[in-house]
């Protein structure tokens, strides 16, 4: 039985990154506006390096955050709209199961691409080299979690004909701890603090979320399917 | 599940307000076989409006029933609620020997093919069967499917630039290679041309004729003998 | 428990009991509010430390305390709509929300008052401000998604999910926010400790918490009421109901003593 499920799921992830590659620009897109944005705060700010330095962490995690809601309203609009997302609710695999691969190809498209530029990011607001593995280890256990909580916003807002804006106002405030995790962990690691402790309850945070969330996402699609 | 289901069945004193008819001749019925679903007392209540209420049917084994009725009558509706999409009426499902629409086997033994064709635009025909096959756990020949169907020389053109029509057919394909037992069709004939109405009305007839069986809509007068499930004559409200 | 709660499932049964109770509640909540605030705000003593600013309190605390109060009430009306789809449920969400918000909005009012006297500014990132802060944007995003959708099922039930997602949320937002706040302790505010109440301004203040709930509860129950008649407007008792509410009320008490 579970190996069933297993080929349909790497049927499902297969044919979503597929579907994806063929749509190039919908990966690239969120990446330069990430880039983007973070070339803004030197030039809103000041270029001063202490500055950077001191604001680094939040201004790339904020920017990531930004970037990961644009993909986002497409998780399951195509789906919902092209009617493969009532099929997935039909088939016989669990479907918060279905839903988890829906949310590992979000990630895989939207969060892991963020977590390689994230070095580029680093340099260019002056991050100390001592910083970035941490910045990059709270940047994998952080961005599964936008792909998991946005889920839910997405799934919720899917039917919707103009979804983008509730969603962004769904799923901001429930990103708020993350923030605070993530931030929090790599300012101790600028100032040369220990981490360890901090970026295991980054950790916990990461795996509760993620164990949680496919059943909301399921619920939220069964809703949207009515 | 189970308790759900009773208690949905409390809920439902709908034989009462029995306002619209649901008409239902028992066509060529096969008495002995266990039954395939079998409905009681559906009622479906959408954006405080009654659909249909108080409707009841049994599907056996190789048989047709075909659910007819006016625009907006519920008919889609009651197709998404026989296959378990839909889960807010009132009245009682049960499928093979009592069992939830939401059950695994059951999801195994039964195919939906709703509205929307299910097929991603951006992959080709060829991309769709491979992905749709993996899905429903079957390994068939691919280019036999495509030959059936009539879409030999189009199967690597991604479906966005295929008439509609063509599109569909790739959904349908499924009806050609799937061990389900149950069919339910919302509209199958949309778009298709002659030829593949007769083509699917062909492999309709042999699924009957194989113990399977089917429940669809259509505003298509069906050459495959069939049972009529008429819905609404007229929407009404409350009472 | 199940058959006493059955008939509740009905929007009728619920409207003609909420119909019996609000007059009474109403009653109190206007009887304890003013007690407790004239006591609070007028006889209580002044503080030694803060002198009369203090007396916010009787305000600002209890709106606080029921501002997450009916947070948890909607949830476990979700809760409820979610698993046994029943209506009534589902529109106490709506009918919660609202409230649930306008006491989030006092508490944050009546604290950035009470910050500037205390603290010399109107807002600081305190680790309760920005978590009550948190908690308005939360039920923005329910009243949001209640209201998105053309059928109101699906909005509620949406809406049902995110307050069940905001509530498994909220400790953890609590919880981060307070451990921000500590790594984060700005240089010009202290918390000074606060020593324990004085009889005298503890009275009062349990007498506006009570005459909070009493409001809180008053105001859901009329929301609730006119999200019962907006819903169920197509079905006869209401057409009986608005035209003559008397003899309605008196058909639902009759047929209830005959069964």
């Amino acid at each position: 039985m579970t190996r069933g499920y297993r080929s349909q799921l790497a049927a499902l992830l297969k044919r979503d990154l597929k579907v994806a590659l063929r749509r190039r620009s919908d990966v690239i897109n969120p990446l330069l506006f990430l880039f983007m944005v973070i070339s803004l705060f030197p030039v809103a700010i000041g270029p001063g390096p202490d500055i950077l330095a001191r604001i680094a962490p939040g201004v790339i995690w904020v920017a990531a955050l930004l970037a990961s809601l644009l993909g986002l309203e497409r998780l399951f609009r195509d789906d919902y709209q092209d009617g493969t997302l009532e099929q997935l609710v039909l088939l016989p695999c669990p479907l918060p199961l279905a839903v988890l691969a829906k949310i590992l190809v979000h990630w895989l498209l939207t969060g892991l691409p963020l977590v390689l530029i994230a070095p580029l990011l680093a340099l260019l607001l002056n991050l100390p080299l001592s910083a970035l593995p941490v910045l990059l280890i709270t940047l994998l256990l952080g961005t599964p979690v936008l792909s998991a909580v946005g889920a839910v916003g997405a799934a919720l807002t899917v039917s919707l004909q103009r979804g983008g804006a509730v969603l962004s106002l769904l799923v901001l405030p429930l990103f708020i701890p993350l923030l605070i995790f993530a931030t929090a962990a790599v300012e101790s690691a600028v100032f040369g603090a220990p981490v360890f402790g901090q970026l295991l309850l980054l950790a916990s945070f990461s795996i509760l979320t993620l164990t949680l969330t496919p059943f909301a996402v399921a619920a939220a699609v069964k809703v949207s399917v009515n | 599940m189970k308790g759900l289901l009773q208690h949905r069945k409390l809920r439902a004193p709908c034989g009462i307000i029995g306002g619209i008819c649901a008409s239902f001749n028992k066509g060529n019925a096969v008495i002995s076989t266990p039954s395939l679903l079998h409905a009681e007392g559906l009622t479906s209540i959408r954006s405080e409006r009654t659909l249909f209420s108080g409707v009841s049917f049994t599907l056996g084994r190789g048989e047709l029933l075909h659910v007819e009725g006016p625009n907006g009558a519920g008919k889609s509706t009651l197709l998404r609620m026989l296959a378990g999409l839909f889960s807010d009426y009132q009245g009682a499902i049960k499928w093979l020997d009592g069992q939830a629409a939401t059950s695994e086997e059951v999801r195994r033994q039964t195919l939906f093919l709703g509205h929307k064709a299910g097929i991603k635009a951006e992959l080709s025909a060829l991309e769709n069967l491979a992905w749709q096959q993996q899905l429903d756990g079957v390994q068939a020949n691919a280019w036999d499917l495509l030959e059936q169907i009539g879409l030999l020389g189009l199967e690597d053109i991604p479906a966005q630039q295929l008439s509609a029509g063509q599109q569909r057919r790739i959904a349908l394909t499924r009806l050609w290679y799937s061990p389900a037992l149950v069919w339910l069709l919302d509209e199958p004939f949309t778009a298709l041309d002659r030829q593949g109405i007769q083509l699917l009305e062909q492999r309709m007839q042999e699924h009957l004729s194989t113990g399977g069986g089917i429940i669809m809509t259509s505003h298509q007068r069906l050459s495959v003998p069939a049972a009529t499930i008429l819905l609404g004559a007229e929407v009404m409200n409350y009472d | 428990m199940w058959r006493w709660l059955h008939p509740y499932a009905k929007g009728e049964a619920t409207y003609q009991l909420l119909g019996r109770w609000l007059p009474w509640v109403t009653a109190l909540a206007l009887l304890s509010l003013t007690v407790g605030l004239v006591w609070g705000l007028a006889f209580g003593p002044a503080d030694y430390q803060q002198g009369d600013s203090y007396r916010i309190i009787y305000i600002h605390v209890p709106a606080a305390i029921f501002s997450m109060g009916a947070y948890a009430g909607m949830a476990i009306m979700a809760f409820i709509a979610l698993v046994w789809q029943i209506r009534t449920a589902e529109w106490s969400i709506a009918a919660i929300a609202p409230v649930g918000a306008v006491l989030t909005f006092i508490a944050l009012f009546t604290g950035a008052a009470w910050g500037k006297p205390m603290w010399g500014t109107w807002w600081v990132w305190d680790a309760r401000l920005t978590s009550e802060l948190i908690l308005l944007f939360l039920y923005a995003g329910v009243m949001a998604l209640y209201y998105a959708f053309e059928d109101a099922r699906t909005g509620a039930k949406a809406a049902g999910i995110l307050a069940l997602v905001g509530v498994v949320n909220l400790p953890i937002i609590h919880f981060s926010v307070e451990w921000w706040n500590t790594l984060h302790q700005g240089a010009t505010i202290t918390k000074f400790a606060k020593p324990s109440m004085a009889t005298e301004m503890l009275w009062p203040l349990l007498i506006s918490l009570l005459a909070f709930a009493l409001m809180t509860a008053a105001f859901v129950m009329l929301r609730l009421r006119h999200e019962i008649l907006r819903h169920e407007l197509h079905r006869p008792w209401v057409r009986e109901e608005l035209l003559n509410p008397k003899s309605a009320s008196a058909d639902i008490n009759s047929q209830q003593e005959q069964s």
